[in-house]
């Protein structure tokens, strides 16, 4: 027997949408914790090591990607505090579920804007 | 691991496409899956056209116009009319709901894809095999194990109270709309149960007259049968009963975490 389309046919909606973001956005901050985690121990080797690597972030590419990880790691913040509320078995009717997935993109934009402003 | 892509005898290859009626004045166009069990082709995309004029308003009527006037071949299930049997289940236009409830009006004339329940096997056209949901909803014992008889014979007593925790559950109609909307059950349903067996566990959980409760909840204390919940609520945003599947879970764990 055949099995049913699901993943082509199924409309892509903001249910599932943020919950494959929630995991991408996992995924990607824990690779993006690894630069850090680089930057950390350049500094730690002295001072030639730290600029190599400074120089480098200050790469408008790699910025790109900070900016990215930023996001990511907000956006993973806000919308995992959003799963603990459910968890208490708050905020699951459809319209609440719609606007509380709206807010924390929008939130965690704004916040990642900030960062980068006052960084 | 979860398969994204369609086994080699699944891919759904171009169909036929049937004539309109003659004079036909306002065209509804549905795409509709074909499964042809005795043969050994693919399954297909089959392009329907027929007169909005002569139709009922629902997605059902459509379909039976088509069967009854264009191509007796088409198969599906559907039974009450009325969204109290749950039979006509479906995939349509991206979602997953009944046939007999979702008003043709919505696409305003355009093009209606329709496909069986997604990620289960297909029977034939838009009848899918619900034999493993069946045996899911089973394993959690749905029926009532009653306290203690009263002495006089009598019923057992529940207050308002406790029989207002039922509303938003009894009226499930196990139509297996939302589990095979959520892509967790899609990946485990091997060993998830699925958000409609498990509204249907949590309607005896909450039954003040049930005295299973420790065990039903002892059953699901496991890494996948409740837990493969990731709270995506693709159900609830798809139930055709307005019912809330997402929050019963969230109960049941709830229930768990703090027993």
């Amino acid at each position: 027997m055949p099995l049913s389309p699901h993943l082509s046919v199924y409309k892509p909606q903001l249910t599932s949408i943020l919950s494959i973001l929630h995991r991408a956005s996992g995924v990607l901050l824990a690779l993006g914790t690894l630069l850090v985690t680089a930057w950390l121990l350049s500094a730690m080797a002295g001072e030639q090591s730290y600029n190599t690597l400074h120089s480098l972030f200050r790469l408008g590419f790699t910025q790109l990607v900070l900016f990215g990880w930023s996001w990511a790691t907000l956006y993973h913040l806000c919308n995992g505090i959003r799963h603990l509320i459910w968890d208490l078995g708050i905020g699951l009717e459809i319209k609440t579920v719609y606007w509380s997935g709206t807010s924390v993109v929008i939130f965690s934009a704004l916040l990642n804007l900030l960062l980068w402003r006052f960084s | 691991m979860a398969d994204f892509k369609l086994p080699a005898n699944s891919t759904i290859q171009p169909g036929k496409t049937w004539p309109a009626p003659d004079g036909a004045k306002q065209i509804q166009r549905l795409r509709i899956y074909r499964y042809n069990p005795n043969g050994v082709e693919n399954p297909r995309w089959d392009i329907y056209q027929l007169d909005a004029n002569n139709c009922g308003n629902r997605v059902l009527d459509a379909l039976l116009l088509i069967k009854n006037k264009i191509d007796p071949g088409l198969t599906f299930r559907r039974s009450c009319r009325e969204g109290i049997c749950g039979s006509c289940a479906m995939n349509i236009a991206g979602t997953n709901t009944l046939a007999c409830t979702k008003s043709l009006d919505e696409f305003k004339g355009k093009e209606i894809t329709i496909t069986p329940l997604p990620h289960l096997n297909v029977i034939k056209d838009l009848v899918p095999d619900l034999t493993h949901f069946y045996k899911q909803h089973a394993t959690v014992q749905p029926w009532l194990e009653p306290k203690q008889i009263p002495d006089n014979g009598r019923e057992q007593i529940q207050s308002p109270d406790e029989r207002k925790q039922l509303d938003g559950l009894y009226e499930c109609i196990l139509c297996a709309s939302c589990s095979t909307s959520c892509p967790s059950y899609w990946w485990n349903s091997d060993v998830y149960l699925g958000p409609a067996t498990l509204l249907q566990s949590y309607r005896w959980i909450v039954d003040s007259r049930d005295n299973r409760t420790e065990e039903r909840l002892d059953q699901m204390d496991d890494a996948f049968s409740l837990y493969r919940c990731h709270t995506i609520m693709n159900c609830t945003n798809t139930c055709p009963k307005g019912l809330n599947p997402a929050k019963a879970i969230a109960e049941i764990k709830k229930q768990l975490a703090w027993r």
